[in-house]
């Protein structure tokens, strides 16, 4: 299937070029031959650079000059509206001003914003004007940061929004004459200062409008430019000083100099997130407006369902779909949606309790669309006085049922469009009725069923005693109803090595039994009565056996494991009890008993970077693909929670709890002592999840477009129906879009995902999400709605699915290529005409280099055979379910500074850029993505802050061999470990804390996530990248 | 005459031996004429209270051949100490050990009142005897309880060093670990999946390949007690918590539908306690005990679907060869049964329950092993239970009723060949010089295995006359014949017991009055019946009914007196008088006739009958009829319809049946309540005495009786009905004219008309 995803974009990408990947990218992606190809474009680009070099004074500086004007209006207009509410453009504006006067601007980029106002102030009157466009008639319209207004109007501005890209070239903005001379010139000695002035962060806000600004421009040239100290020619250059070392130019000025300053001149990541959160951030974010951009999943607001799903349930990449599928081609922006169906409401938004409105139709079930069978939702017209309604999605005309009829108001609403939740929300649960269950019969409620490798080595290492003292306390939370008293989830037990035990557990059993089966070539069930249990009923029994259990094997020596009988136990067991459920299994070995599944160590490191590479991620066996499907045809979803010591094969094992929509956690070499505290966590987060079972959803469009592809902890049998064995809060499922006609512009692009499951009580339900989203005929607007975040979500997810069957470097190429195409395309089509040499993001898409640079550097698509194949199969999994708020942080982490902690507040300190050159001697850092926290300590780290944190004296005293912080009384350790709780809070895998100091040994692991820089194992930094792509744009736009 | 019952009742009683010929015609030829053939039927282990067994072991001839085992009738040259093997005259020298001897000093063995001895062999393990019981679940709540209760009791019958094991089933299979503390635990398997020996001792976890590798030499002698250990403990260990785990047992769980037989295992469950016991402990004496309360529906060995509306095999379906599962199962069974006979093991079943149960199927289990069978109604029934505790009764000596692992080595003299043997017991597959190549029953080998028996266990050997006609025996000739059987005797010792008899030869032209009068007509009814049913076994039941017929026919011819052509004139010497009668019982009886009986229940009977003592076949051929009169004593009377008299209780013992039959008289008196008046007392005596004597059968015999009592006219009076003789039917009643005994409703014939047709057919020349 997801070979063919990718293979297969070439067939749709005709009527819809938006997908992935330009179409030329497409033939490497399935086929090897083509490789070549890309990567002799890639080449020239060097030598184009050379000629760039030459060429220089043409790129970089030119364009912001005179488009500035036109294009600040048309930009400013359309760019910042979007992102800000009302207030927002201002500061805008002021930030895209702010590169003038960086120079003299002290280091902070928080300082920025304030300097921005002041910078407003001496701005140009005009400038606001042009950038909000409101003296402007139009063009302010169009922009309509409410948005949705007309979409027509929308059209005329793009062009000039487009000039949002000028924004960086805001910068430019005051040199604009310079620019005609030399474009560069002026914008660049000022960054040369600025650099050099200090570390970083400050200058580069200062020069580059730093993070306000919505769309930047990238002078590709002027950092080199800067180093070179002559201007232009550094700006050819510069771009490839990391990628291509052929520039002889760059290399001769102080290098140095260089880096610092490339850093602090390109988009950063902390300052669009700060800009966001500062303009956006804790506001309410109604969810009443077609097409509206939500804001990033970094910052905290209240969202309010008014119409449209809360965008915590579905994000886009793009709030603006292409009318027509030539456009999606020609842009190749991925339309895509990222959904995540069951996602936590947090409590201030929640009106029912920890769930959506529930709707109940009693026996007739959900009022549903004749034709396309789309749910009742805001997106169905009523017509004639409210006897029929119009759908949304396939345009039929249905009879309004007699129970459901209304009257309409005098705007022609139904008068109970404000009581009935699927008229004016746009999420909600329907209760379902029997045609809705399986076989006709009412669901039994779920089951939990907990399997315990008891092989040698858990025993020995006493994860066994450890799991069963857990589970005595964590049984007490099993996820219930609100109203429940007691949870309706029952138990069950099962012991393994290469046998299988299985437990009676019945409640008036002075003793638990055990039974054994062998038979492990054809797994059955030995018993039914008494082996899913009541907890509370048989809580006696229960603490029981989990006490006898690690004694009873203590004397085994048996090594050898099975892996797949065990699920399949699992999944018999529910099947017999007629029940969905969740298999909790704690393995630790590679399965080599004979059985089924049985695995075998091949874990070649030969074969990486190879075309054969994409085996290692394969599993190796087919056993596990049917054994999947089978799980989901029963409604039985694995949750694998791994201790490996060495190889154990995860591409496979891994396989059916990916497919059953199941967690993977994997605790490499686990220690007791280091590792428990993360692993309980992980085991109890997992038990209390909301989680949804035996579900199937469907993702219904409105015409002229329609769903292709899925990406995420689903099995597909069809084109449509997306089975899932179960799915609980934190997992996604990514969704592409493809054109099947043309899109109108009035109606937009209307999506609707229902996902019928069943509850942990047993009731079934749908869950509805409707989302609609708008539509234009203009690059421009396409442009302007995208979402980095959803779109690095997008090409990770497919990236990561390709692997199977593509050799990583055609992947990677892709990715660069598309990522090169989608800039240059906006380059030709909405940004005024400039000089080939500059580089312009569109303000949406701004980090998406650095974004784009991280995902290529994860582990995953780096093909070295330093790196765990475990390790990349594990990361690979965990990104296919990810949401956008998840891999956002994974593929870029946060990094925050500690020494500078406030101990009074209660904010989180602004983060920092991923790079070394952020961290201080003096000072001491947080690093989390959502697998790992680190605590960097910097050698001279101030003595009271370690004293405050650790409760040692000195540096030296640290002990690194924790993962726990002490419990320090300080207000430091309080702050501290408040902070790392926040993070953690809202991570569905417990991130496990590492203690490292300055400049030993396990710096090495740490410095592999600072991800603007160039990677332990390769990989280009930042800088380096963004050349590489300038290149690559250059060598488009030619 | 008295002479020869008194010696033919002697040598019972001393040898366990009965032959049918007591004077054998001197050669082959002569020997056919007789047409009973030379058979003996043999006790291996008739209780000889007054039998000490010798504590040492036998002394063998050396050929190696022959290896016969010396005896009375060996001659003893003292002087010399040598002696001469009377079967292959070969001379041997006597053991040191018996440097002493003479003719006032003589062993044992010697001693012609050690015709048969016993001795005990001291060398080797002894291995605990091991109760492997093996439990259906899906029984009612109530025949569950019973059941386990009577498992429970058991416990404190077996001897305390014994090894028990417990195997469930159901649906599914579980076999018991009994070692663990606390917890219970049991290995699972799939009711419906035929495993191999090999795989169910994997799967047990019985066979450790690797092991070995990594632990400690010393380990490895301990390795084979405790991987058995696990399944089988000694009973003095396990023996509270086996109770409770017994008393836990619960019924099958999984759910049986309307019109559906619950899923029973039994063919696996069976599979699995063979390939255990296969595996721990090959060659030591071990019942396996098959407790079963319905017929097996899945898996290998399955006899009837799980639809109640297609109903399991009759013998009409048999008979049209409608009985989709027979075959296949009863492969299945065999195939077990004779792994366990290889092993030495036995298999009991017991089955209850009110329809059949497959013991068609799986009747060869018992049949090959030595087990027994047991069929009742019920677990909650005093047949089952008193059955059961029966089976644990003790001897004199305080030990089992019950042997092990035995083998029948028969050796004979040069004349005499073996023909075979029929019984619970398997064929060891040793040719010899004295085996025949004419096989009779088991035949073929000179040696049989007979992995349980006790000491009624009862086996019909068959001999043939070799020698030529022309090549007569000396006068005074004896020939001679020696059974060795050596087993493993309840209280764990191997024993050895020999039996050396011999008799005279004759020649039957000449002698044929001594022939004749030498003639033990039992023995050679029940030898001749056992025949016929081993016969029916295989063959259409009207064929083996025309084959006893022909041979009865031409024993009369042989033995008759009579003139040519006229029947009236024909007469029987009082040697052969009664045998025509019990042929025709055994005509009748349910071991050749299907009629009326489930394939279940002819299995049951013919099992029985292949194992019972002469006595004990005897009642099964021709059911015994004692009369309680106030005119006398209780005497017998004829199994007759004539015997049935309004004044008389009956008293019929049927060997599987008890039935006290209350006289239309009787049952009114009865019902007017005279018994409890004081003045009739004697009335009551007369009603109380046939319970006493039911009581006395019913508590010496095994498997117990069912216990019928009804009367005149009573539903169950059709259990006597179908016996007697039908002198009188709804056809000749009013010929005879006479009222007195009851009318039978049926077309057999009777008796009367049965001898008028054998004589008819004795004195003509045509056959």
């Amino acid at each position: 299937m997801s070979q063919q995803g990718y293979v297969a974009t070439p067939p749709y990408s005709q009527p819809q070029p938006g997908i992935g990947l330009s179409p030329p990218h497409y033939g490497h992606y399935g086929d090897p031959s083509h490789t070549a190809s890309p990567t002799g474009m890639m080449k020239p680009a060097g030598p184009l650079g050379a000629t760039a070099t030459g060429a220089m004074l043409p790129p970089g500086p030119p364009p912001p000059g005179p488009h500035q004007f036109g294009q600040n209006g048309a930009h400013a207009a359309g760019h910042p509206p979007q992102r800000f509410s009302g207030p927002p453009p201002v500061n805008n504006v002021a930030s895209s001003y702010a590169p003038y006067q960086p120079s003299a601007q002290s280091s902070c980029p928080n300082s920025m914003s304030t300097s921005s106002v002041t910078q407003l102030g001496s701005q140009l009157s005009a400038m606001q004007i042009n950038s909000y466009g409101k003296s402007s008639g139009v063009a302010p319209a169009s922009q309509g940061p409410p948005g949705p207004l007309s979409v027509t109007s929308f059209q005329t501005p793009p062009r000039p929004p487009q000039p949002s890209i000028l924004q960086p070239g805001s910068q430019v903005l005051p040199p604009p004459p310079t620019k005609l001379n030399g474009p560069g010139a002026s914008p660049l000695p000022p960054a040369m200062y600025r650099p050099d002035g200090l570390a970083g962060p400050p200058p580069p806000n200062a020069q580059y409008q730093p993070p306000p600004l919505s769309g930047q421009t990238l002078g590709a040239g002027y950092p080199p430019q800067q180093a070179n100290s002559g201007p232009q020619m550094a700006g050819a250059q510069l771009s490839y000083p990391g990628g291509f070392p052929g520039s002889p130019a760059q290399m001769a000025g102080p290098p140095q100099p260089q880096k610092k300053l490339d850093l602090d001149s390109i988009p950063s990541p902390i300052q669009v997130i700060e800009n966001d959160r500062a303009s956006r951030g804790g506001q309410v974010y109604a969810t009443n407006t077609r097409g509206q951009i939500p804001p990033l999943v970094t910052t905290d607001c209240i969202i309010q369902d008014q119409g449209n799903a809360s965008p915590r349930f579905i994000r886009c990449t793009t709030y603006c779909f292409p009318c027509t599928s030539d456009m999606a081609k020609q842009a190749q922006i991925p339309l895509a949606a990222v959904i995540k169906p069951f996602a936590t409401i947090p409590s201030n938004e929640v009106r029912m309790i920890y769930s959506l409105y529930l709707v109940n139709h009693g026996e007739s079930g959900p009022v549903r669309c004749n034709r396309c069978k789309a749910y009742m939702c805001p997106f169905m017209q009523f017509i004639e006085g409210g006897r029929r309604y119009q759908c949304g999605f396939c345009n039929c005309v249905n009879d309004v049922p007699p129970f459901y009829f209304q009257h309409l108001d005098h705007i022609g609403r139904r008068l109970d469009h404000y009581e009935k939740p699927e008229l004016s929300l746009g999420s909600y649960e329907y209760v379902a009725t029997l045609d809705y269950c399986r076989k006709n019969k009412l669901p039994n409620p779920p089951a939990f069923i907990f399997m315990i490798d008891v092989s040698y080595s858990n025993i020995k290492n006493g994860l066994v005693k450890l799991i069963c003292e857990e589970l005595k306390t964590v049984l007490e939370k099993l996820p219930k109803e609100e109203q429940e008293e007691t949870s309706a989830i029952r138990v069950g037990f099962i012991t393994y090595n290469k046998v299988l035990h299985f437990f009676n557990v019945k409640s008036n059993l002075a003793q638990p039994q055990m039974m054994v089966v062998t038979d492990v070539g054809e797994v059955f069930v030995p018993l039914l009565d008494g082996f899913l249990v009541n907890y509370q009923e048989s809580q006696s029994v229960i603490h029981n056996l989990l006490d006898q259990i690690p004694d009873m094997f203590a004397d085994s020596n048996e090594n050898e494991t099975v892996f797949a009988p065990v699920i399949q136990a699992g999944m018999e067991a529910l099947k017999a009890a007629d029940c969905p459920g969740k298999l909790f299994i704690f393995h630790s070995s590679l399965p080599t008993a004979e059985a089924p599944g049985k695995l075998k160590n091949r874990d070649d490191k030969k074969l990486v970077n190879t075309d054969k590479e994409k085996i290692l991620f394969q599993p190796q066996t087919n056993v596990y693909d049917s054994l999947a499907k089978d799980c989901v045809a029963h409604g039985c979803s694995v949750t694998l929670f791994l201790f490996p010591s060495q190889y154990v094969d995860v591409a496979s094992l891994g396989l059916v709890p990916q497919l059953t929509g199941g967690t993977l956690y994997k605790y490499s070499n686990f220690q007791m002592h280091l590792d428990s505290q993360q692993f309980l966590n992980d085991l109890r987060n997992d038990i209390e999840k909301k989680i949804g079972f035996d579900a199937i959803m469907r993702v219904r469009t409105s015409t002229g477009f329609r769903a292709t592809d899925f990406f995420g902890g689903i099995l597909m049998n069809n084109t449509t129906d997306v089975e899932m064995a179960a799915i609980d809060c934190d997992k996604a499922v990514t969704v592409e879009f493809k054109h099947d006609d043309k899109l109108s512009e009035d109606s937009g692009a209307l999506i609707q995902c229902a996902v019928l499951y069943t509850t942990i009580s047993g009731q079934r339900r749908l869950r509805i999400h409707n989302l609609g989203l708008n539509c234009s005929s203009q690059l421009g607007d396409l442009y302007k709605s995208c979402e980095t975040d959803a779109l690095i979500n997008f090409f990770a997810k497919s990236a990561f699915k390709a692997v199977l069957h593509q050799p990583l470097k055609v992947i990677r190429e892709i990715l660069v290529n598309q990522t090169a195409h989608m800039l240059a395309c906006y380059r030709k089509n909405c940004a005024s005409p400039s000089a080939a040499s500059q580089l312009i993001l569109p303000d949406s898409m701004k980090v998406l280099p650095v974004y784009m640079n991280c995902l290529l550097k994860n582990c995953v698509l780096l093909s070295r055979p330093e790196i765990s194949t475990d390790e990349r199969a594990f990361q690979r999994q965990l990104v296919m379910t990810m949401g956008v708020a998840d891999s956002q942080l994974f593929f870029y982490p946060q990094l925050l500074p500690i020494h500078t902690l406030d101990v009074k507040s209660t904010t989180l300190p602004a983060a920092v850029r991923c790079s070394e050159s952020r961290l201080s001697e003096g000072g001491i850092f947080l690093l989390a993505n959502g697998l790992h926290m680190f605590l960097w300590l910097g050698v001279s780290s101030p003595p009271e802050l370690i004293q405050g944190i650790f409760n040692v004296p000195s540096f030296a005293h640290i002990n690194t061999d924790m993962t726990l912080l002490p419990e320090v009384g300080n207000p430091y350790s309080q702050q501290l470990r408040m902070i790392m709780g926040i993070i953690q809070q809202k991570r569905p895998y417990s991130m496990k804390l590492t203690i490292v100091k300055q400049r030993e040994q396990p710096e090495m692991v740490f410095r592999q996530f600072l991800v603007e820089d160039k990677g332990l194992y390769g990989g280009p930094s930042y800088v380096d990248f963004i050349c590489c792509v300038y290149k690559e744009i250059c060598q488009l736009l030619n | 005459m008295a002479t020869y019952l008194e010696f033919i009742q002697q040598n019972e009683e001393q040898d366990g031996v009965r032959f049918s010929w007591n004077v054998w015609p001197s050669s082959r030829l002569e020997a056919t004429r007789m047409v009973v053939p030379l058979a003996c039927l043999l006790t291996p282990l008739k209780e000889r209270p007054d039998l000490p067994p010798v504590q040492y072991e036998p002394v063998l001839c050396s050929r190696p051949t022959c290896k016969a085992v010396l005896n009375p009738l060996c001659q003893v040259d003292y002087r010399t100490k040598l002696w001469a093997c009377n079967f292959c005259f070969q001379r041997n020298q006597f053991p040191p050990a018996y440097g002493g001897i003479s003719e006032v000093n003589q062993p044992a063995e010697l001693m012609p009142q050690f015709s048969t001895i016993e001795y005990m062999i001291q060398r080797g393990a002894q291995s605990p005897l091991i109760f492997l019981y093996v439990v259906d679940t899906c029984l009612e709540e109530d025949d569950l309880q019973a059941l386990k209760e009577s498992l429970q009791m058991s416990l404190s019958l077996l001897p305390p060093d014994a090894l028990v094991g417990l195997i469930t089933f159901g649906r599914m299979v579980q076999v018991h670990e009994l070692s663990c503390e606390g917890i219970s635990k049991s290995y699972v398997f799939r009711g419906t999946k035929d495993l191999t020996a090999k795989q169910i001792q994997d799967m047990l976890g019985l066979t450790k390949p690797a092991m070995p590798m990594q632990q400690a030499r010393p380990a490895q002698p301990q390795e084979h007690p405790f991987v058995s250990s696990r399944f089988l403990q000694p009973v003095h260990k396990i023996d509270m918590n086996l109770t409770d785990l017994l008393g836990e047992l619960q019924r099958d769980p999984w759910p049986v539908t309307q019109g559906k037989r619950p899923l029973r295992s039994t063919g696996v469950a069976l599979s699995i306690a063979v390939g255990l016991l296969e595996g721990t402990f090959p060659n030591t004496g071990a019942r396996i005990m098959l407790f079963t309360g319905g017929p097996p529906t899945q898996g290998p060995g399955m006899v009837v679907g799980d639809e109640l509306k297609i109903p399991i095999r009759s013998w009409h379906d048999i008979e049209k060869d409608n009985a989709r599962f027979m075959k296949k199962a009863t492969k299945h069974y065999e195939m077990l049964a004779s792994r366990t006979a290889a092993n030495g093991h036995c298999i009991d079943i017991y089955a209850c329950a009110l329809d059949q149960t497959g013991l068609l199927e799986m009747k060869c289990c018992a049949n090959l092993t030595g087990g027994y069978m047991v069929m009742g109604d019920s677990f909650n029934t005093s047949l089952f239970k008193q059955t059961f505790q029966r089976i644990f009764t003790k001897d004199f000596n305080g030990d089992f009723r019950m042997a092990f692992g035995a083998t029948l080595d028969v050796k004979t003299s040069r004349e005499l060949k073996i023909a075979g043997a029929i019984g619970p017991c398997v064929s060891l597959n040793v040719k010899g010089p004295c085996v025949s190549e004419n096989e009779l029953g088991v035949g073929g080998t000179s040696q049989w295995k007979i992995c349980g028996l006790d000491p009624t266990s009862t086996l019909g050997i068959y001999f043939e006359v070799v020698n030529q006609h022309n090549a007569p025996i000396p006068q005074g000739g004896r020939g001679a014949i020696q059974f060795v059987t050596h087993y493993q005797h309840s209280s764990t010792q191997r024993r050895i017991r020999v039996t050396t008899i011999a008799r005279n030869w004759a020649d039957a032209q000449t002698q044929l009055r001594h022939i004749e009068a030498a003639f033990d007509q039992e023995a050679a009814a029940v030898l001749m019946a056992r025949l016929g049913v081993f016969r029916a076994e295989s063959e259409e039941g009207p064929d083996v009914l025309r084959w006893l017929d022909r041979q009865l026919i031409r024993l009369c011819q042989k033995f008759g007196q009579y003139n040519k052509e006229d029947s009236a004139s024909f007469r029987l010497s009082d040697s052969f008088s009664l045998y025509p009668q019990f042929m025709f019982h055994l005509r009748r009886s349910p071991f050749l006739q299907v009629f009326n009986n489930s394939p279940d229940e002819s299995s049951y009977y013919r099992h029985h009958f292949a194992r019972q003592d002469l006595t004990q076949s005897l009642i099964m051929i021709q059911p015994i009829l004692y009369s309680y009169s106030f005119h006398g004593p209780p005497e017998p009377v004829l199994l007759d319809s004539s015997s049935i008299l309004a004044d008389r209780i009956l008293l019929m013992d049927t060997f599987f049946q008890i039935v006290i039959y209350l006289g239309e008289t009787i049952a009114q008196w009865r019902k007017a309540g005279y018994q409890d008046m004081p003045e009739y007392e004697n009335f009551k005596h007369l009603l109380q005495a046939p319970l006493d004597d039911a009581q006395e059968i019913l508590q010496a015999r095994f498997p117990m009786p069912r216990y019928i009592n009804t009367e005149h006219g009573g539903s169950q009076a059709r259990f006597l009905l179908s016996k007697v003789n039908p002198s009188q039917t709804h056809n000749n009643l009013y010929a005879w004219g006479q009222e007195t005994g009851a009318p039978i409703l049926t077309d057999d014939v009777s008796l009367q008309v049965f001898m008028d047709h054998l004589k008819k057919l004795a004195v003509s020349s045509a056959c």
